[in-house]
């Protein structure tokens, strides 16, 4: 009875997030530089015209940006979750453990020395870049004596984002990349393009679905690595697994957003809040509040100061921070 | 061997390590005077420095050189003993200002006097290290209440992860602010985040000047204090020392040191958290003899940052933080996992 009570609640929850959903990327595709009437957006999207200026305003350029936020937002939420339950540390997120730092750092690289790289050899980088990050990070992470301290794991992120974020910035200054420099500070999806889209959607789709089926294993695991080798889990197997989906999520993120931290922080735990501890549920959840929260911020760096744009990293970031305190103050109660 | 003798030893070390620091600080200082767009040679710099030079070279020396070089040897001594103060008074190895987010504060004050003043140079910068202690000292003020337990009192680990925390709030928010302005101030921002120099004339001199004066013998002169601190807070209450007063005096000096430091250099990052470690390692733990050694190190460490930045990477020179921080950072990572099995 209670298990279907459960269930229940997830589907209204889940429906719920969709619709808000829907209405989040309707109302910010309206509003912008020039503001577009609801009829016109759903036109624009479903009976699609060249011809007209505010159907190609919709289709050109606010359709896949915010598909982009929204893309985005799905694979850093679920990214989160996903580090959350195999590292079993709550402060986990690929923003403040260093793997968007790292990939941002491979991509400025290519940017630098590689200027006419193709997209889809640039998001291999950025895969690249994203997994040598997590193995450095682990390898401090274990060499440290004693048990994995989830703190000092989140402190030595930290600082490896510090390093990595640094030398980014050096290397924008250096080779004169300035003109983008909010990009590489803070993030944004202003310039993604539908030809972004095409390599990046089926990418992040098929992972984030790999995830949610990786749900039942990730819960056992995130009881403790003990319970669940008892409970038959392939402890080893499902954590590189894990720990490959974050690495493919966070690489195709940063490559057209660049280094947005705090979502993977924050969504999961709202998730968890809403619906229990269950990763199967929690992960198609977090997938959805991840689109809906970069919607918005994206939104709210367009809006903050038109026509110019707000860097969108440092937007979430303003909401992530004071959550990050509240956790740091409770970091002793468990998952 | 009796402690006296100890003593004696201990004290000539110190002194020569003084003297050997020193040199090498004059010689960095030489070799950064030589770097630039416009080569001079050593001995016209020496020339130009007693007033012989061309009147081109001293006039580049004078104008351009000299005062960015000052401001950077200055703000380099100042973080060195901030973060001497800071690990002293809060007995952990881990501590700076950079990354406990004073700077993050710092950064703010400084974007508040942006926009009320809109001026770099001319006489009202000497208002510059006021708005960044204010905000600095708020950031302290935030972080100490946040990582304060009411039964365990201040945790070091925690210390750190709030102040990592509220430093990429504020830095964002320094960012939003300084978008409100116009395009310079927040390329400008974006800049000093990174920890570029940017104080280069006499008047940036003048207004770091005071502070280093007046803060540096403060803190020197309680340097038997600091060595109190490091046998506990018990200790050092039963040694007859005001605890809490004292930790309290000794943290502004140093909030007030770190603040005026970035003001002019910008957010500068493990120089307070590397001068001090380097200095132990020279002299030992007593604070008679670290904090010179610790603003010395300091002093080196910057002005090589800078004069790296700006000589090797020509045409367009990178933020002496970027140098600092890809050096400084691994070896904070080194400290805290090696510190991990004594004490944290």
């Amino acid at each position: 009875m209670r298990k279907l009570e459960g269930n229940i609640v997830y589907a209204a929850w889940l429906l719920a997030a969709a619709a808000g959903l829907a209405v989040s990327l309707f109302v910010s595709i309206s509003y912008g530089a020039k503001e577009l009437s609801l009829t016109t957006v759903w036109s624009g999207i479903f009976h699609y015209n060249p011809d007209i200026t505010s159907h190609q305003i919709v289709h050109d350029i606010r359709l896949p940006r915010i598909l982009g936020a929204a893309l985005v937002g799905m694979a850093f939420a679920v990214a989160g979750a996903i580090m959350q339950g195999v590292t079993r540390n709550p402060m986990a997120d690929t923003g403040i453990l260093g793997v968007n730092a790292g990939s941002t750092f491979v991509v400025v690289l290519c940017f630098a020395f590689l200027p006419n790289l193709s997209y889809s050899a640039l998001i291999l980088f950025s895969f690249l870049g994203a997994a040598l990050t997590t193995v450095v990070i682990l390898a401090l992470g274990s060499l440290s004596p004693g048990r994995l301290n989830s703190l000092h794991l989140t402190i030595a992120g930290a600082v490896v984002a510090a390093i990595l974020h640094s030398l980014s910035t050096g290397i924008a200054i250096y080779f004169a990349l300035s003109q983008d420099l909010a990009f590489w500070y803070a993030g944004g999806v202003a310039g993604v393009t539908w030809e972004h889209l095409r390599i990046l959607a089926p990418i992040i789709i098929l992972v984030i679905l790999g995830a949610v089926s990786m749900g039942r294993s990730i819960s056992f695991l995130s009881l403790g690595e003990e319970t669940a080798m008892n409970l038959g889990l392939r402890v080893q197997y499902v954590r590189f697994i894990g720990l490959a989906i974050v690495v493919l999520l966070a690489g195709a993120s940063v490559s057209v957003a660049g280094a947005v931290g705090f979502v993977g922080l924050i969504v999961p735990h709202i998730a968890r809040k809403l619906i229990g501890v269950d990763y199967r549920k929690i992960i198609p959840l977090s997938a959805i509040l991840g689109a809906i929260l970069l919607i918005w911020a994206d939104f709210a760096a367009r809006m903050v100061n038109p026509p110019r744009e707000f860097a969108l990293g440092a937007m979430v970031s303003l909401v992530g921070v004071p959550f990050f305190l509240y956790l740091a103050r409770k970091e002793r109660r468990s998952l | 061997m009796n402690v006296k003798e100890q003593s004696e030893i201990r004290r000539k070390r110190a002194i020569a390590i003084a003297i050997a620091l020193a040199l090498l600080g004059v010689s960095v200082i030489l070799f950064s005077l030589n770097t630039g767009s416009i080569r001079i040679s050593p001995v016209n710099v020496i020339k130009a420095l007693f007033g012989y030079g061309s009147p081109e070279e001293t006039m580049i020396l004078y104008e351009y050189r000299l005062p960015r070089i000052i401001v950077t040897l200055l703000a380099g001594a100042g973080l060195g003993v901030a973060g001497a103060v800071f690990q002293g008074v809060s007995r952990n190895s881990l501590a700076d200002p950079g990354i406990l987010g004073i700077h993050a504060g710092a950064a703010f004050g400084l974007m508040i006097y942006v926009s009320f003043f809109r001026a770099m140079e001319g006489p009202v910068t000497l208002m510059i290290p006021l708005f960044t202690l204010l905000g600095g000292t708020g950031i302290a003020v935030i972080i100490f209440l946040l990582a304060y337990d009411r039964y365990r009192g201040l945790m070091p680990i925690r210390l750190i992860l709030v102040g990592i925390a509220i430093e990429a709030g504020f830095s964002s928010l320094t960012l939003l602010l300084s978008l409100r302005l116009d395009e310079n101030t927040y390329a400008f921002a974006a800049r000093w985040l990174a920890g570029n120099v940017w104080g280069r004339d006499w008047i940036h001199v003048w207004t770091l000047l005071p502070w280093i004066c007046v803060f540096m013998p403060l803190i020197f002169y309680r340097s038997r204090i600091l060595d109190l601190f490091a046998l506990g807070d018990e200790i050092a209450a039963g040694m007859g020392s005001a605890v809490n007063r004292n930790r309290f005096v000794l943290l502004m000096f140093a909030i007030a040191l770190s603040c005026a430091s970035v003001a002019m250099v910008g957010g500068i990052g493990f120089i307070g958290l590397a001068a001090p470690h380097i200095a132990r390692r020279l002299v030992g733990a007593q604070h008679r003899y670290l904090l010179p050694v610790c603003a010395m190190v300091g002093l080196v460490i910057l002005v090589t940052a800078d004069t790296i930045g700006r000589s090797f990477f020509q045409p367009n020179a990178i933020p002496a933080g970027v140098v600092v921080a890809a050096i400084g950072g691994p070896y904070f990572l080194y400290l805290l996992f090696h510190k991990k099995k004594t004490s944290l």
